[in-house]
């Protein structure tokens, strides 16, 4: 532990009437406790992996915070100079590595742009219901971790067990449950399997009921309420001007959807959906979003299923992809908000250079403002209801 | 008891008898509450199996394996940590939950020593683990196990008062203090003139027992008020540093509490060994089965709420405590006191 000695005694001038004040000041001198330095992390429960706070502490009361980040840093950007377009898809599925399949879409997006190639509607089609169900097993795990962070552990059972009914619905459909790697410059590497479409269906009966019992059970318990409500209020300009995105953004009242608003990709210009924002900007208002967003997305799906045109799923593109000279910035509306690509091609079967724009790493960047000031409790809740993953922060 | 085996014993090998089912009683009652409720009750809520294969049926030998694993283990003390308090730390806590079970009643004769201030006792034994916990955080010179003992000490005013309050109800009620009279009194007792089953103070009592049970969850360090522990912020809390034997010292004295805790409230609002038509040296015999059954149900609640709840902050404690459960407690006392002159 370190104490720092007490500051010597400040000299005052004695006023008339300000007795009082001497006295009260000698006391807080007394009283005066050195801070206390606390590692939170790299190993922490709290932190999904290897994120370090350094938190001077008084008390319980957090002065400051700094991050400490890069103990996952993969080079991910530098890889992919060495890599062909194809196997880049197996590198950018592991930036986060609980959306795999929604990192997969706007590289692909990228070099179909600057093939000027586009994958055939049926390919589009089941690329959005990917993405919808990889933003389903993203938030269904946050519903239930955040309740974890708070303090209640049935919730995260409920959480994990329910997404491993659209793992397995990825994992049917593409043969990998994390990591898919199933999307082709032009269109997918297999159709639906048989059956696919009506089980569907049916887990995502599933996944609405349990979003009814998240609400029962997490977000309308008072205690829940009471460690979350009006803690870690993000107000809606600071956010965008930290670069934050996603629901964390929407959370504060800002309403802004790259599904909606950015340039249009996939097929959520023809889906009919709502983009779900909520005033207050706190840890709850994070929670109630990625709820009824969790819930959006299972609409989104069925409204998916019941419009899905047949057809081929493969556009004719060459054997040997070779991307023509060039530079393209794609962006999409990712689980955790805002990813994008920055791809420049010389014309070889590779990209020249590649700048990946992640979600995390702008979401956590407010962490030091947002954390001065609470207590020791709320850095977790806080930590926990801006949802990073580790890989998304350091690439 | 000595009628019961029809054996006229010493008091030397009464002690020792008494001693051996004391020191038996704790582990013994954590292996159950902790196979029952921690194991399979968790892992049945959280829709899980939990431990299946150990010992045949249900994985009844799981918590014994562990604990074998558990002496296993080296004892690991941390660098710069203060070794005799470290190494004394889990003791103390556990003699906290032994000494509880010396008042407890299970049966009209099966005590151990009946005191007439055992409520009082107790409730005093029960306060000694925050000793231990702050020694544990102390000693441990870690930062976040000495985090995890300053809100245990912060905690222990918060619920020890709300606890004292809601058994005063009890105490006034049957006029009495020693935990025997309590059960006499509710055994012999009428609910406004009726007295069909006896007067279990649960049903005159009842905002007394919702008061024990919330101020026990604090006692216990658990889930609301586990902020001593609260595994998401400080890890394990003063626990962080205790590894194989200290640690299973840890667990005992923890599921063990529950286990006493919820003896004493069985005892205190449900009528401890008692039920209607049972007397004499019947009541000796099935006394021990019928506390243990009210004490399940007891640590069933206990454990519930520990399975449903997020956290309170420690901030959040102390308003709860002195905003509502101790204003809770002094009315319940007035109204006690005033039924009981005017009845």
């Amino acid at each position: 532990m370190s104490t720092t000695e007490n500051p010597p005694m400040p000299e005052i001038q004695l006023e008339p009437g300000a007795l009082r004040h001497l006295a009260e000041a000698q006391v807080n001198v007394e009283l005066d406790t050195g801070d206390m330095i606390l590692n939170l992390g790299p190993q922490h429960p709290a932190t999904h992996g290897t994120l370090r706070l350094v938190v001077r502490l008084d008390g319980e009361r957090v002065v400051s915070a700094d991050p400490v980040i890069g103990y996952m840093h993969r080079g991910y950007e530098k890889l992919t100079e060495y890599r062909t377009y194809p196997q880049i898809t197996t590198l950018v599925n592991r930036i986060d590595w609980l959306s795999s399949f929604a990192n997969e879409v706007p590289f692909v997006d990228a070099a179909e742009r600057l093939m000027t190639i586009e994958a055939p509607p049926r390919a589009q089609y089941i690329r959005t219901v990917l993405t919808e169900l990889s933003r389903i097993s993203t938030f269904y795990l946050f519903l239930g971790e955040m309740a974890l962070q708070v303090g209640a552990l049935t919730p995260a059972f409920y959480g994990f067990r329910d997404r491993e009914y659209v793992l397995n619905l990825i994992e049917g459909a593409t043969g990998g449950r994390f990591h898919p790697n199933f999307n082709r410059i032009g269109g997918l590497k297999d159709d639906l399997p048989w059956g696919w479409i009506s089980e569907t269906r049916e887990v995502m009966q599933k996944i609405l009921d349990g979003c009814d019992e998240f609400e029962d059970l997490v977000a309308g318990n008072e205690i829940f309420q009471a460690r979350t409500k009006s803690i870690g209020i993000v107000p809606g300009e600071l956010g965008a001007a930290y670069g934050m995105s996603g629901s964390n953004l929407r959370a504060s009242g800002v309403d802004w959807d790259l599904r909606r608003d950015g340039r249009p990709y996939l097929v959520y210009p023809e889906l009919d959906f709502k983009v779900w924002t909520h005033p207050d900007g706190d840890s709850y208002a994070r929670y109630w979003v990625r709820l009824q967003e969790t819930r959006e997305s299972c609409r989104m799906v069925l409204q998916l299923l019941d419009q899905m045109p047949s057809g081929p799923i493969m556009a004719k593109v060459p054997r040997i992809i070779k991307v023509p000279e060039g530079e393209v910035w794609t962006e999409v509306e990712n689980p955790l908000g805002q990813m994008g690509y920055y791809v420049v091609s010389k014309g070889a079967t590779g990209p020249f250079r590649v700048k990946i724009r992640s979600a995390s790493f702008s979401n956590v960047s407010i962490m030091p403002w947002l954390l001065r000031g609470v207590y020791v409790p709320d850095v977790i809740t806080i930590l926990a209801s801006l949802y990073f993953i580790l890989g998304d922060i350091d690439r | 008891m000595s009628h019961l085996l029809a054996l006229d014993v010493g008091w030397g090998t009464t002690l020792a008898i008494k001693t051996i089912i004391i020191l038996a009683l704790v582990p013994a009652g954590a292996l159950i509450l902790g196979y029952t409720f921690l194991l399979k009750m968790m892992s049945h809520m959280q829709s899980r199996l939990g431990p299946m294969d150990p010992g045949g049926f249900h994985g009844w030998f799981q918590l014994i394996g562990d604990g074998i694993k558990f002496i296993q283990k080296e004892d690991v003390m941390p660098e710069g940590s203060d070794r005799r308090v470290f190494a004394m730390a889990p003791i103390v806590i556990l003699m906290s939950t032994f000494l509880i079970f010396v008042v407890i009643p299970a049966g009209p004769r099966i005590v151990v020593k009946d005191i007439d201030v055992g409520v009082f006792y107790a409730l005093a034994v029960s306060s000694l683990s925050v000793i231990g916990v702050l020694m544990a955080g102390w000693a441990s010179s870690n930062k976040f196990a000495l985090l995890g003992a300053l809100r245990a000490a912060a905690q222990l005013i918060a619920y020890e008062l709300p606890l004292l309050l809601a058994v005063v109800g009890v105490v006034v009620q049957a006029g009495t203090m020693s935990l025997q009279g309590i059960v006499f009194a509710q055994q012999n007792g009428s609910i406004f003139g009726w007295s069909g089953i006896g007067n279990p103070f649960f049903f005159t009592q009842i905002i007394g027992f919702g008061l024990f049970l919330v101020a026990a969850q604090a006692e216990l360090t658990q889930t609301p008020f586990d902020m001593p522990v609260a595994e998401s912020e400080l890890v394990a809390g003063y626990m962080v540093e205790y590894t194989g034997f200290r640690f299973l010292f840890f667990y005992i004295g923890e599921v063990g509490t529950a286990f006493a805790f919820a003896a004493l409230a069985a005892t205190l609002f449900l009528g401890g060994w008692a039920i209607p038509g049972v007397h004499g040296a019947m009541a000796d015999l099935l006394g021990p089965i019928v506390l243990f059954v009210k004490l399940m149900f007891v640590a069933f609640l206990f454990f519930w709420v520990r399975f449903t709840y997020p956290r309170l902050r420690e901030d959040q404690l102390q308003a709860l405590a002195w905003k509502v459960l101790i204003p809770l407690g002094l009315a319940n006392i007035l109204l006690t006191g005033i039924l009981k002159v005017a009845m």
